[in-house]
This record gives C-alpha cells, sequence and structure tokens, in this order.
C-alpha cells in the first residue's frame, strides 16, 4: 500500500486560475503520474495562498516550501527535482514566502505567524469540499447553537464579542442582530452583502472562493438568533468563480442537512439563496442592494426605517458583510472572551487587508486589529518596489482616504482612525511610491464616483460633474486657488446633503488629500 | 421558442429579474438585451416595460446595442489607473480602431470601461467575456487580442 508522502496544495483563485493554474494542476498530476508518485504524492486545491501578481502559486507539503511563477512547462523539473530528488527548484522558490502565508503549524523562526481567524482556512483546505470544512470544526458553531443554545444566548455571545461591522460603518453586528430579533413580524431575512466594488479591495473575494462554508455557517447563525428562515448573498456579477464555489457549497450544505429543515434534528429551517449582481457600485450600499434583491434599479432607501426593522419586502432584514458574518463561527466556538484577545482593548479582532501597488509582494493578509500602516506596507507588503520611497498609501478604496507618512505610526483600528474610520472595512492599502502623482491619483477617484453615481439625488449626480470638471482642469495645469477651496466646498456640500453614502464619502479622499498633499494639489 | 423557454426556467418573480436578463444576454450571440427580450420579461413578470428597461439601464453589465463577439472590459478604477491602465486603453484603441463603447467592424470586439474587477494584484487588468487578463503590456495585449480575434 501506498502512502501519501507529499501534497501539492495549489492555489485556486481567479487570480492564479487567470495565470493559468489549471493547466499547471493537469500538468502536475499527468507528471507525476508518469515520474511513478501517483501513490506517494497528492495534489489538491485550495483558495488563495495570500499572494497576488505572483503568477501560480503552490505550496509542498510538509517542508512548507511555496513556488511561484510556475508555468505548464516547469512541471516536469518541478517534479523530478522537487519530489523524486528532494531538492530546491531554487529559480521558483518564494524566498519572500513572507510571514502572511505562514499558518500555525508551519512557523519558523525568521516568519512571524498571522492571526489568523476569518482566513484560517484559506490555502488550507479544498474550498470545495464540505468534508474538509467540517474535518478543520467546521458546523460544530453551528451545532452547538442550535443543539445547545437559546438565540438570546448566541446574541449575547455576539455582543459581548464587541465585533462591529467590517464592511465599513463598523455598527456593533451583536447590536443589529438584537434590534432584528426584537423587531415585530414572523419573517425575517438574512443578507449577505458580497457586491464588493470598493475599488482594491478583494478580500471578500478571497474568502468566498477560499473558504464559504465559513460564511454559511456565519448566517445560519444569524439566522438562529435573529429567527430568520432565509439568507441571500447578493454576490458581485463580475464574481464568476465566487458565485460558482458559493453555490456549489450550499448545494453540499443542504445533502448534509445542514441547511434546510429540521437542521441538526431540532425545529430550526434555514436556506439561502446567492443573488448575482450586474454591475452597480452603489448596491454596495444596504438598502440600494436590498432593492435591487427585489428586482429594481439600485436606488437607495430612506433611512430611517432601517434594514433591522423594515429591509428586504418591508420584513425586518440583518445586513452583514461577508468578512463580519466569516467571523461569527469562531465567536460562537470558542465564545467572546476568546475574541477579545486579538486586537486592541477598543477594537477587538482581526482585520483583513488587500495589500496592492508599489510594494514587493501585493496580497492578502489578516493581522490584529492596530497594527500599523508601517508594518502592513513594510513588513507584509515587503516594503516599496524598486528601492523606492513612500509617498502615501489610498486606504480602503475610492470611497478611502488618502494617507501620508505622518500616519505609518498610527494604530489602525476604527477608533484611533476616528475621522477616517469607514475606510478601515474595505482593507484595500493601495500604496504609491514617491512618482505617484496626487492630482492624477484624485483625478482617477472623483472619475470613478461620477461614473457611479447612480443619479439619484441631486447633490451627488451634479457634484460629482462638477469635481470631475474642476481636476481636470487643475491635472491640466490650469487650476486656481478658487478650484481648490471649490473641491473642498462642493464636497462638503455633499457630504451633508446627498443622499446615501456614496455622495457623502467623497469628503474623505478629497479633504485628505488636500491635508496631505496639498501644495502638489494647488502646483497642478 | 427559445426566449420563452429560457425565461420560463425562472419563476415568474419580479425579483428573478437580474437572473432573467442575464440569462437572455448571455444566450444572445451578439451579447445584448434586445427590446424583444425586455417586451417579454415585462409579459412574463407582468410589468410594464418602462420598468423592465428602467433596471436594464440601470446596471453597466446589461447593453442595449449590440455587442461584438469578445466584450472587453477594461478597469479604469484608481488601483489599475496607478499601474498605467490610461497607456492599456490608449494600446487597445490605437490597435482596433474604435473608441470606448465601439465594435470593431468585423464584430469581434466591443471595448468598454469598467470599475474594479477585484484582481488588483495583477493590475493593470482587463476582462474578456468571463475571462480575466492581468500585467498587461503591449505586447501581451497584442498576443491575447490576436488570439481571441480569432477565436469563435
Amino acid at each position: 500500500m501506498n502512502t501519501v508522502r507529499s501534497h501539492i496544495l495549489i492555489g485556486m483563485d481567479a487570480g492564479t486560475i487567470m495565470a493559468g493554474a489549471r493547466a499547471v494542476q493537469a500538468e502536475l498530476v499527468q507528471e507525476i503520474r508518469k515520474q511513478g508518485l501517483s501513490g506517494e504524492v497528492a495534489v489538491l486545491e485550495t483558495g488563495s495562498l495570500g499572494m497576488t501578481g505572483m503568477g501560480v502559486v503552490l505550496v509542498v507539503y510538509p517542508e512548507g516550501l511555496y513556488y511561484g511563477n510556475v508555468t505548464k512547462e516547469d512541471v516536469a523539473e518541478l517534479v523530478e527535482e522537487q519530489l523524486l530528488k528532494g531538492r530546491l527548484v531554487k529559480r521558483l522558490l518564494l524566498t519572500q514566502a513572507p510571514k502572511r502565508f505562514i499558518i500555525k503549524r508551519e512557523r519558523t523562526g525568521l516568519m512571524k505567524e498571522q492571526p489568523r481567524v476569518v482566513l484560517r482556512n484559506c490555502g488550507l483546505i479544498d474550498p470545495e469540499s464540505i468534508e474538509e470544512y467540517i474535518a478543520e470544526g467546521g458546523y460544530e458553531a453551528a451545532s452547538k447553537a442550535i443543539t445547545k443554545m437559546t438565540p438570546d444566548e448566541v446574541i449575547a455571545e455576539v455582543k459581548n464579542s464587541t465585533l462591529a461591522g467590517r464592511g465599513g460603518a463598523a455598527f456593533p453586528t451583536g447590536m443589529k442582530w438584537e434590534f432584528a430579533a426584537r423587531a415585530p413580524g414572523a419573517e425575517k431575512f438574512i443578507i449577505c452583502n458580497a457586491d464588493e466594488g470598493e475599488p482594491g479591495t478583494f478580500k471578500d473575494r478571497l474568502i468566498l472562493e477560499g473558504d464559504p462554508h465559513k460564511l454559511l455557517e456565519g448566517m445560519i447563525l444569524a439566522g438562529y438568533a435573529v429567527g430568520a428562515t432565509q439568507g441571500f448573498i447578493y454576490i458581485r456579477g463580475e464574481y464568476a468563480l465566487s458565485i460558482e464555489r458559493t453555490e456549489k457549497a450550499i448545494a453540499d450544505a443542504r445533502s448534509f442537512g445542514i441547511l434546510g429543515s429540521n437542521i441538526f434534528d431540532k425545529a430550526f429551517a434555514f436556506d439561502i439563496t446567492v443573488m448575482k449582481g450586474a454591475g452597480a457600485y452603489v448596491c454596495g450600499e444596504e438598502t440600494a442592494l436590498i432593492e435591487s434583491i427585489e428586482g429594481r434599479r439600485g436606488h437607495p432607501r430612506n433611512k430611517p426605517p432601517y434594514p433591522v426593522v423594515a429591509g428586504l419586502w418591508g420584513k425586518p432584514t440583518v445586513v452583514n458583510n461577508v468578512e463580519t458574518l466569516a467571523n461569527i463561527a469562531d465567536i460562537v466556538k470558542n465564545g467572546a472572551n476568546w475574541f477579545r484577545h486579538y486586537g486592541t482593548t477598543k477594537c477587538a479582532g482581526t482585520k483583513v487587508y488587500t495589500i496592492l501597488g508599489h510594494v514587493a509582494t501585493p496580497g492578502l493578509i489578516e493581522t490584529e486589529m492596530g497594527t500599523t500602516l508601517r508594518d502592513i506596507i513594510f513588513e507584509y507588503g515587503g516594503g516599496i518596489s524598486g528601492g523606492k520611497q513612500f509617498k502615501g498609501a489610498l486606504v480602503g478604496g475610492a470611497a478611502g482616504a488618502f494617507l501620508g507618512p505622518d500616519m505609518l505610526d498610527v494604530q489602525m483600528d476604527f477608533v484611533n482612525l476616528k475621522e477616517y474610520a469607514a475606510a478601515l472595512g474595505s482593507g484595500a492599502i493601495l500604496v504609491m511610491n514617491e512618482d505617484t502623482s496626487m492630482v492624477d491619483m484624485l483625478k482617477s477617484v472623483l472619475h470613478f464616483f461620477k461614473h457611479e453615481s447612480c443619479g439619484h439625488c441631486v447633490p451627488c449626480r451634479l457634484g460629482t460633474t462638477q469635481l470631475v470638471e474642476i481636476i481636470d482642469r487643475v491635472a491640466a495645469g490650469n487650476g486656481t486657488q478658487n478650484d481648490i477651496d471649490q473641491l473642498l466646498k462642493t464636497a462638503g456640500v455633499m457630504k451633508d446633503t446627498s443622499f446615501c453614502p456614496l455622495g457623502q464619502s467623497l469628503y474623505m479622499p478629497i479633504s485628505s488629500c488636500l491635508k496631505y498633499f496639498r501644495d502638489e494639489i494647488v502646483g497642478g | 421558442m427559445d426566449r420563452e423557454d429560457a425565461i420560463k426556467t425562472f419563476e415568474p418573480k419580479q425579483h428573478n429579474i437580474l437572473y432573467i436578463l442575464h440569462e437572455l444576454q448571455d444566450k444572445n450571440p451578439q451579447h445584448y438585451v434586445s427590446k424583444e427580450d425586455i417586451e417579454a420579461v415585462a409579459d412574463y413578470l407582468g410589468i410594464p416595460y418602462t420598468y423592465v428597461h428602467g433596471v436594464a439601464t440601470f446596471y453597466t453589465m446589461f447593453s442595449l446595442t449590440p455587442r461584438g463577439r469578445h466584450i472587453i472590459r477594461l478597469c479604469d478604477s484608481p488601483p489599475c489607473h496607478l499601474m498605467g491602465s490610461a497607456s492599456t486603453l490608449e494600446h487597445i484603441k490605437a490597435k482596433l480602431g474604435i473608441d470606448v463603447g465601439q465594435t470593431t467592424e468585423d464584430g469581434a470586439f466591443t471595448l468598454e470601461l469598467a470599475s474594479c474587477l477585484g484582481v488588483c494584484g495583477v493590475a493593470p487588468a482587463i476582462m474578456i467575456n468571463e475571462e480575466m487578463f492581468g500585467k498587461l503590456t503591449p505586447e501581451r495585449l497584442d498576443a491575447i487580442l490576436e488570439e481571441r480575434r480569432n477565436a469563435i
């Protein structure tokens, strides 16, 4: 009998598939067979291994060696050297394979581990296998809650954890659930907001592609706590692989009796449906998203009433972000106190970030709340690429904040970032080097908003157009001091009078850009 | 008829409208939602024509005019912009001889702009139909476009 002595995990997400991961996988299987190693080496699919822009990435266990930019042509050599002869293929080895990829059991001296809660299974299990999720302790929290806890106890646990929404608004999740649970009405809904459209943000995509069951478990727990029987996951239409894997996960959970009726032999029924978006940034706003699910144009609604009172089809509805829900299972399983060990005293837990732009190793990481921007960029991101200097970072996507060098050492959490707190949710860290034109970047941001303004309210519709006219003039070198003042003034009016967060949020990138880079903007 | 069959795979409920429109557009060889499609959806769901038209025009993934076999969606959001998407756009325009929103004469390509595609690690990026392409250079673009032009 053959014993598998080596496992190859190949990262299979939208990015690596684009780089040819499926062809490499097929070639690997074939080559392993050809070299007579079939029974000894297993090739397994997993989600994102954390790095982006490094082509096809795979990791060889038990050594824990990371190989990147692997092509079909490299496979024969890789199998012969690494697997048959036990020698490294140095030209493909990722020596930088940094701490972000190191999960507890592969910890080495140089490589600090990441505190992984949300991403614990990402890059480790096969996201298309419910058995592997269960083997890693999956659905234990759902089982514990449904068989041993009352809905109120689940809410209390989430409240005590102080988990705050990871979509951007940082509203306490437990409180949101309690409002919905207390709201009158027999029919209630749970919606997962996976309409991830904030430029630079793809953490939710990688969670869905890497560990979809974790999200389903979070939603089941939310449903049990609130008294809902139906959940919806609204996923961007562009995220084909996320939709595919989530739908498979739902089908598997149904066949295991984890979704449906009489879950865990209790009188609790819950099911989940995937809704596919069609390209509208504004649908990331929760009431616009609800309108879209109902089959309308994605225009935001008046608030109040809030969705927890009158949401989908007028019924009490909880809308949570993917990352928020992916925290729930561990909180229920391990308890609120366990969760509060992560992060700062005022802001518990971890945060998932995507690091991109001018950094040496762009990718996906999870760190504790309170990690500084400096650590994220220089430790995890490997510093500025090409030996250049750091100039600034756009944190939180287009609706985010431009931060200059003196913000590098601020502990990043919802409390410390104060006026920029909303930027933290998206987790996008776009790093810019010394050669970057800030006028050009601000111009790109404003053009983005002009395109995405839904046209529903006047301040946003006209305001975004005016802002684009001004920034185009400034970028062309024809700006005046008055133009700069007008940028802030217009954005300020939009902040005060726009109907929804889309129009309100432009003030942050404009004001922060002027705060740190005013001289450059004024100079055109 | 094809259209009716496609629509009937969904329950006649308004919340299925995006799914139905996606399905009709995907089935159309010219990748768009036609006037007849909108009429059929309005009939099936029992809602006014203008309502369905309003929904279809709101979402950028739907087109109400015929498009080429290959729809190029170029991301021009800030992360791709930082990594050079403006010159990528210029290159594609020059290579294909079309502007944003136009289709090449041979019906092979339509060029559109898209907001963040979520693959910023390999910026600048484009999507052609369902497939993503990143780390684009002029040479790589030329190779991709040539290969696509000949594909069906």
